[in-house]
């Protein structure tokens, strides 16, 4: 970087050598890029995976992967994209901009931070090293069910030690946060005066704090039961393999929020920016983040209306599943009120975060479509799920994920971005991503199966339409490599100046661009005028 | 090392360090452990795990440079009260994490002894699965299951060894307490009797919980493969005494810290750690004892 030198005082001095700049680094903005590089290469991993399902769904028969690999296939997918992609993205935004935001000077336990960041690579080599293993990578999809995970090859043991390094490296991520939050706001920092993104972080801390340990424990026994001789799961010696899809979810649907929550987070910071106005219903948002993140605990069992849950279990949980919408739409309604006559521009962020409103909206509501329990037996386990998750997931967090990018990447390297080549990313992957997902949903209601690598004939075309936007939406992901690259070397770009956008608020437009290895360390008061919210209590 | 480099910081400077060496070497020791416990597993022949114990090692190696680092520092008198806090929202919200890891089997205890059991012995739902699967079952509790898993087995006396382990407990909890209470009068030898005092208490459980398991394998004929009754109670308690175990160590370490004269009557958060950490134990105990042993 051309410009490493120019902020050079006292404080500021980098470690120089890539061991002591890299590996030994307790610097929150050096953490979050590591954090950042390596959930962008988990992506392009659990990508490429992609692109080989999708290759093979092109057509119906078998042509590319036999049956077996192919589950090794969805089943890493997912698990590469939930833990390695999307949760480190959001932790690598945590890091990068909370302290900035906050006003504090870096996160609260830095050793601990770096800990945290340094054991994915290691998780992951584990996890990914299974394909080459005797039974190759599990195969029982990313929910590990038993008895079907129980019956595969050596990954078991391997899968579950990586899942148990994940959890601790989150755990302490998770902790940090917290730590940061409460403890390091500057000065008349007050926790209403707060960005929206360190609120939904905050609130997703709490998350992943009370479901990653239980997480822990349901693949601990999956574990025993393979190999200890436990019965947990099996009926035989008086377990239950439905009680595997209860710890589970208890774990699994507070995670989606986990994936979802910082999304939101940026989302508000971002449509503020480019509607100048101030963010519709600050306070609202941040009760609605609460009791989103409070329901997320008590409606798990909508994974399992088709497994033979009691009746008064598949009626609560079908209601309480229904609660969700209220908070949800709180926020859809308070995003539109925000850009609701705001003087609005269409800066790529801007672009990326509207289309999130509306496509997140459509995952929303096929998720509505699936809390009704009797209809959720059609839907259950096929491609109708598929397309759910992947509009609240793609073009939900990934689509935050990548307005977030766009949006401080000014502030991290000191460059612009280009606008063109930013907007072409956008129109690109916007129109693949719903060749790629929306054709799916009538492929679910028609009944088609997931997790299969063949089908009937008549779900050939929207297959073969639904991999055609699934190349192109890859190949755009592939673009937004060239596109960052070339803003980090300051190739075609221009320097960004310290506000980066016209109508931005808070803490982080008024440090240089980029910004300097150290901020905020001399525990200044942060000034009411430079922050976008300033409610009174 | 990396002490220098921040020594010219002022005190109430909130502390951040600017080098961390030990996170890494903590990488390579957690991931040796787990792949040489999980190549471990999968042989089909005996062998001594060698690399999962080399990983052990290298995670002690790892725990002892990071918190001599830290004490270090803290005798050094780099952290201002804001770095205390801090230190004190971490260990919180670590107990919390391990709260919710014995929530997670305590949960599947519930599950199986008020929902699967009874409905595999024909309750609500099951009423079809005992008919055809199953029939004859009862479907009480305790149970290894309807396909007597592991084979007949009896129960361990509440009131015999685990009525003097919590008893030891609740007894190393109060011991503590007292030393706590001398460590802020500043009465030193006195702290330290105390703790030793816990410790030991802590031994003498650990002592006769693998007693009580000794009894459960070559006597009652109770063992983790005991269907579900042996899986909830030996994961259980297991997991517990692993805790205890770790308990002990970190209060025997702060003794030590003691005796060289660290920690002060108005700053020892050290202490308080391991002593929520010691309680927090206590606390599952108490659960395990009622809902494992005695209900
Ligand atoms: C209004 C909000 C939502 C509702 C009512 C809802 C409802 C549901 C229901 C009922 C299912 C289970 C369907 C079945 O398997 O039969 C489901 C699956 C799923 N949902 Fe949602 N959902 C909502 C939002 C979200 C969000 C925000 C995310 C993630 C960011 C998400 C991620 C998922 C995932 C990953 C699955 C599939 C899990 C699997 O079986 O592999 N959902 N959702
Ligand atoms: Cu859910």
């Amino acid at each position: 970087m051309s410009h490493a030198d120019t902020h050079d005082h006292d404080h500021d001095h980098k470690p120089k050598g890539f061991v002591k700049r890299w590996l030994m680094t307790t610097n929150h903005k050096d953490i979050g890029t590591l954090y950042l590089i390596f959930a962008f290469a988990m992506f392009i991993l659990g990508g490429a995976l992609a692109m080989i399902i999708r290759l093979e769904l092109f057509q119906p028969g078998l042509q590319f992967v036999q049956p077996d690999f192919f589950n090794q296939l969805t089943t890493m997918h997912a698990l590469i994209m939930v833990f390695g992609a999307v949760m480190p993205a959001f932790v690598g935004f945590a890091n990068w901009m909370i302290p900035i935001m906050i006003g504090a000077p870096d996160m609260a336990l830095p050793r601990m931070n770096n800990w945290s960041f340094w054991i994915l690579p290691f998780a992951f080599t584990m996890l990914v090293s299974t394909f080459f293993m005797d039974g190759g990578a599990p195969a029982a999809g990313w929910t590990l069910y038993p008895p079907l995970v129980l019956q595969g090859g050596k990954n078991l043991a391997f899968a579950v030690f990586a899942i148990h390094m994940l959890g601790i490296s989150s755990i302490m991520g998770a902790i940090n946060v917290i730590a940061t939050i409460m403890n390091m706001r500057a000065p008349n920092m007050g926790y209403l005066k707060m960005p929206l993104f360190v609120w939904t972080w905050l609130i997703t801390a709490f998350l992943l704090i009370a479901v990653m340990p239980v997480f822990a424990g349901a693949v601990t026994m999956l574990l025993t039961d393979h190999y200890f001789g436990t019965t947990f799961f099996n009926a035989a010696g008086g377990g239950d393999p439905v009680l595997f899809q209860h710890i589970f979810w208890f774990f699994g649907h507070p995670e989606v929020y986990i994936m979802i929550l910082p999304s939101f987070g940026i989302i508000s910071e971002i449509l503020p920016t480019f509607s100048r106005k101030p963010l519709f219903g600050y306070v609202s948002m941040v009760y609605a983040t609460a009791a989103i993140a409070f329901l997320s605990f008590i409606v798990w069992a909508h994974h399992m209306f088709s497994v033979g849950m009691p009746f008064g279990g598949e009626l609560y949980f079908m209601y309480a599943t229904m609660l969700i919408s209220i908070p949800t739409g709180v926020k859809v309604f308070n995003w539109v009120s925000t850009m609701w006559k705001g003087a609005m521009t269409f800066e790529t962020p801007m672009l990326w975060s509207i289309a999130f409103v509306i496509l997140f909206t459509i995952g929303g509501f096929s998720g509505l479509m699936m809390a009704i329990a009797p209809v959720d037996f059609q839907y259950h386990d096929t491609y109708f799920i598929v397309a759910h998750f992947h509009y609240v997931l793609v073009t939900g967090a990934v689509f935050a994920i990548i307005a977030g990018v766009y949006y401080w990447i000014p502030k991290w390297t000191g460059n612009m971005y280009s606008e063109r080549l930013g907007k072409i990313h956008f129109w690109w992957s916007t129109i693949s991503v719903n060749v790629l997902f929306f054709p799916q949903h009538f492929l679910g209601l028609a009944g088609m199966p997931r997790r299969i690598p063949d089908y009937s004939t008549q779900f050939a075309e929207f297959n073969m339409w639904s991999s055609i936007g699934g190349f192109a939406f890859g190949l755009a992901q592939v673009f937004f490599i060239w596109i960052v690259y070339r803003t980090i070397k300051g190739k075609g770009t221009t320097k960004a100046t310290d506000r980066v956008w016209e109508g931005a608020k808070g803490l982080e437009w008024f440090i240089p661009s980029p910004a300097p290895h150290h901020t905020f360390q001399d525990g200044e008061p942060v000034k009411d005028e430079q922050l976008a919210h300033v409610s009174s209590h | 090392m990396s002490n220098t480099e921040v020594s010219n910081k002022s005190h109430d400077q909130y502390y951040v360090p600017h080098l961390a060496k030990w996170p890494i070497v903590g990488s390579i020791g957690m991931t040796l452990a787990a792949v040489g416990a999980a190549t471990f597993m999968n042989s089909e022949t005996a062998s001594t795990p060698v690399m999962m114990y080399l990983g052990f090692a290298v995670l002690i190696f790892m725990m002892f440079g990071w918190f001599a680092e830290v004490i270090k520092e803290s005798e050094g008198n780099l952290y201002n009260p804001q770095v205390d806090t801090s230190f004190r929202m971490g260990m919180v919200w670590f107990i919390f994490s391990e709260v919710m890891f014995f929530a997670c089997f305590f949960g599947a205890l519930w599950y199986v002894r008020n929902l699967s059991v009874p409905w595999l012995g024909g309750e609500g739902v099951g009423l079809m699965t005992n008919t055809e699967l199953w029939s004859g079952y009862e479907g009480v509790w305790p149970t290894n299951g309807p396909g007597d898993v592991g084979g007949k087995f009896e129960l361990i006396d509440p009131y015999h060894l685990p009525l003097v382990n919590t008893i030891l407990l609740m007894a190393s909890s109060i011991t503590l307490t007292i030393a706590h209470h001398a460590l802020v009068d500043g009465a030193r030898k006195k702290v330290i009797g105390w703790l030793i005092a816990t410790v030991l208490l802590g031994a003498i459980f650990l002592f006769y919980q693998v007693e009580e398991y000794i009894e459960a394998y070559q006597h009652l004929d109770l063992t983790l493969e005991s269907g579900i009754y042996g899986s909830t109670f030996f994961m259980l308690t297991g997991f517990h005494g692993m805790h205890v175990t770790l308990g002990a160590i970190m209060l025997t370490v702060i003794t030590i810290r003691l005796m060289r004269g660290h920690f002060k009557p108005e700053s020892h958060f050290g202490f308080e750690a391991v002593a929520w950490y010691w309680h927090f134990v206590d606390v599952v105990w108490l659960g395990l004892f009622i809902f494992v042993y005695i209900i």
